[in-house]
């Protein structure tokens, strides 16, 4: 079953008199539970198509169906609460609130998805648990290292068991051992929760531990493979 | 929609992470607030002192003198013509509806002898009427009658001043002062009054019979004349008709026709004074509205430093609006830090304006009347303030694009 689906795709930017076409005409759907890599060179597209399927941003043409839900001229406010619910961020730069503790960075979600005090504590100290941070829950994000940083982003992202985890190069900043950690992090929550993955990635090494490979070249997807998983 | 106890910890929390900005932001409003409140208790000080003391001159009250003479003409002043007299008093009292009651009076100064002790101070010969006129109560004795001024007799009522320097604790009821070496039995003593409006001891008198004063202590020029006769209108609607009355029944009883100048002069001495309150009023709103400028400044002071953290904090803005926060989740958050801001700023205000009335009064002699009021209001504006200034500041921070302030460094 379909978790994403997008068809006829574009995205246009206008920069002065030069119409720069980041996506064009991009049909792909990808089914719940699978674990995608997006790969390709800087400027073909993947941030782009990631924002999208992020509820970021708003493609100028096509459309997309997240979930059963079309994504299409919807409120900003209504966009917000889709990525509240639905999707879980994980981002390079682990883009965690400075001076707040691990615990508080990993209830925000639920702060916006209107949970009470208690509810939030308790499944915020759950989620640190299940990505290995017991007993680190009133560290801040500079008393952790990278790869605890972004354990607790990983926290955050399933915290409000958003069906969907996009990864914009989750690993970039990390050592190969922590990276290698990371990986098998979310290949577990992968297989244990059937939580559809989608990350991008410049590394080979990293792009093994899915099962699916899309490649973009200048805003067009040139190639969509299927792999054995890295274990 | 996140919760409001949510949010206020948030903005705390944001707040506390730069403590030394948000207490310099705070100064604005604190000194805002505090300059606001003090300027207030100083206006309102000296209008409800000028308020006690025309209270303490008694209500309702208007004043008749003599006109003035002229020798060679060379005039001499009102006061100077002695064409007030004790019939015209009782007329007054009698045939203006308005009025409620009347005292003539006669007054000089003597040295007055108890004992091995003497005192100057002012003598006023009147009647009965007088205390109604003053609102002056006796604090013990009795007051004379109208048969001690049909008779002359040489009784006195003395005031505070006079007890304390005369008699100091003793009790003065029933001893006899002289006063021009005459003997008068006191028979009653005069309620504190304190400071009349033009800075006067007003418990500084004795109070004598007007006939005991014309006959014994200061003479006439023509009998049955007096200084002065005091009346006090039926209330304060009845001032202006008490006024007119007195004017007609004088220029009638006194032969003046329309061409004439008046001999007299009817004056009202609570209108008088209730133009000095309304003008100490006025300069109450004056000094609060100077003082709420720097109320205002401190509102800009809190959307600048808003506008500084709302740049600053462009990354955890785009953080939060990725993980799922509204347009209404971000500036509610931001307009709650400035009105927390303003509001602590308003609170310490509070305090800095009683500090700052009670040194006021003490240094300077100011008298000072904090008012809830003026607290409430300037607490109310200072909050205000910070809604009003945190509001766009705010509004920037909830329209920016999620994307933009990812990428932000």
């Amino acid at each position: 079953m379909a978790i994403i689906e997008v068809s006829n795709l574009s995205m246009t930017y206008r920069l002065g008199d030069i119409d720069l076409h980041a996506l064009s005409n991009l049909t792909l759907s990808i089914d719940k539970g699978e674990f995608v890599a997006v790969m390709g060179p800087s400027g073909s597209g993947k941030s782009t198509f990631m924002n999208i399927l992020g509820c970021l941003d708003k493609p100028t043409q096509g459309t997309y169906i997240l979930d059963g839900q079309l994504v299409g001229d919807i409120s900003r406010d209504d966009l917000a609460g889709i990525r509240n619910r639905k999707i879980g961020f994980v981002f390079q730069g682990f883009n965690l609130l400075p001076r707040t503790s691990a615990i508080e960075n990993v209830e925000l979600p639920m702060l916006y998805a209107g949970l009470s005090p208690a509810e939030r504590t308790k499944k915020a100290m759950a989620a640190l648990k299940s990505v290995g941070l017991e007993g680190r829950e009133h560290h801040h994000p500079n008393q952790l290292s990278g790869g605890q940083q972004q354990r607790v982003a990983i926290a955050r992202a399933l915290v409000n068991d958003a069906p969907i985890i996009l990864a914009d190069e989750p690993t970039g900043n990390l050592d190969t051992k922590t990276s290698n950690e990371i990986m098998e992090l979310f290949v577990k929550l992968n297989n244990d929760s059937n939580i559809t993955v989608i990350l991008v990635t410049h590394e080979n090494d990293i792009a093994a531990y899915s099962r699916r490979v899309i490649r973009f070249v200048d805003g067009a997807l040139v190639s969509d493979t299927r792999q054995e998983q890295r274990r | 929609m996140i919760s409001f106890s949510s949010t206020f910890k948030l903005s705390f929390r944001a707040l506390r992470v730069n403590k030394m900005r948000s207490a310099l932001t705070m100064l604005g409003i604190i000194i805002g607030v505090g300059a606001v409140i003090a300027m207030l208790a100083v206006g309102t000080g000296a209008s409800s002192q000028i308020a006690a003391q025309i209270s303490s001159m008694g209500s309702n009250m208007i004043l008749v003198v003599p006109g003035t003479t002229t020798a060679g003409g060379v005039r001499m002043g009102a006061g100077t013509q002695s064409t007030l007299t004790m019939d015209d008093a009782a007329a007054i009292e009698k045939e203006c509806p308005a009025v409620s009651d009347v005292a003539p009076t006669q007054n000089g100064a003597a040295q007055v002898v108890s004992g091995h002790l003497n005192w100057s101070t002012g003598i006023t010969g009147t009647t009965p009427g007088m205390l109604n006129v003053r609102d002056w109560p006796l604090s013990s004795g009795r007051p004379f009658t109208a048969q001690d001024v049909r008779s002359a007799t040489k009784v006195c009522l003395l005031g505070q001043t006079v007890v304390d320097n005369l008699f100091g604790s003793a009790d003065p009821l029933g001893q006899v002062i002289r006063i021009k070496k005459i003997p008068f039995i006191v028979i009653g003593v005069l309620g504190p009054k304190g400071q009349s409006p033009n800075g006067q001891d007003q418990d500084d008198t004795i109070y004598v019979p007007v006939t005991t004063a014309q006959k014994k202590l200061f003479g006439t020029t023509f009998p049955g004349t007096v200084r002065a006769i005091m009346v006090k209108a039926k209330s304060a609607g009845d001032l202006a008709a008490a006024e007119q009355q007195i004017n007609e029944l004088l220029k009638q009883r006194h032969h003046i026709s329309q061409k004439q100048d008046n001999d007299f002069t009817v004056r009202n001495l609570t209108q008088m004074m209730q133009a000095a309150e309304q003008s100490s009023k006025v300069m109450t709103m004056l000094l609060g509205a100077i003082a709420s400028v720097s109320l205002l400044v401190g509102g800009i002071g809190i959307m600048n430093i808003m506008l500084v953290s709302v740049t600053e904090r462009t990354r955890e803005i785009g953080i939060r609006m990725a993980i799922g926060a509204k347009t209404w989740d971000i500036r509610y958050q931001f307009i709650i830090e400035a009105l927390t801001l303003s509001m602590i700023g308003g609170t310490a205000g509070i305090a800095i304006g009683l500090g700052g009335s009670k040194i006021l009064s003490m240094l300077a002699g100011w008298p000072t009347v904090v008012s809830v009021p003026s607290i409430l209001l300037s607490f109310g504006f200072s909050g205000l303030i910070g809604i009003f200034f945190g509001y766009y500041p705010a509004y920037k921070a909830s329209l920016l694009d999620p994307i933009d302030a990812l990428r932000y460094e």
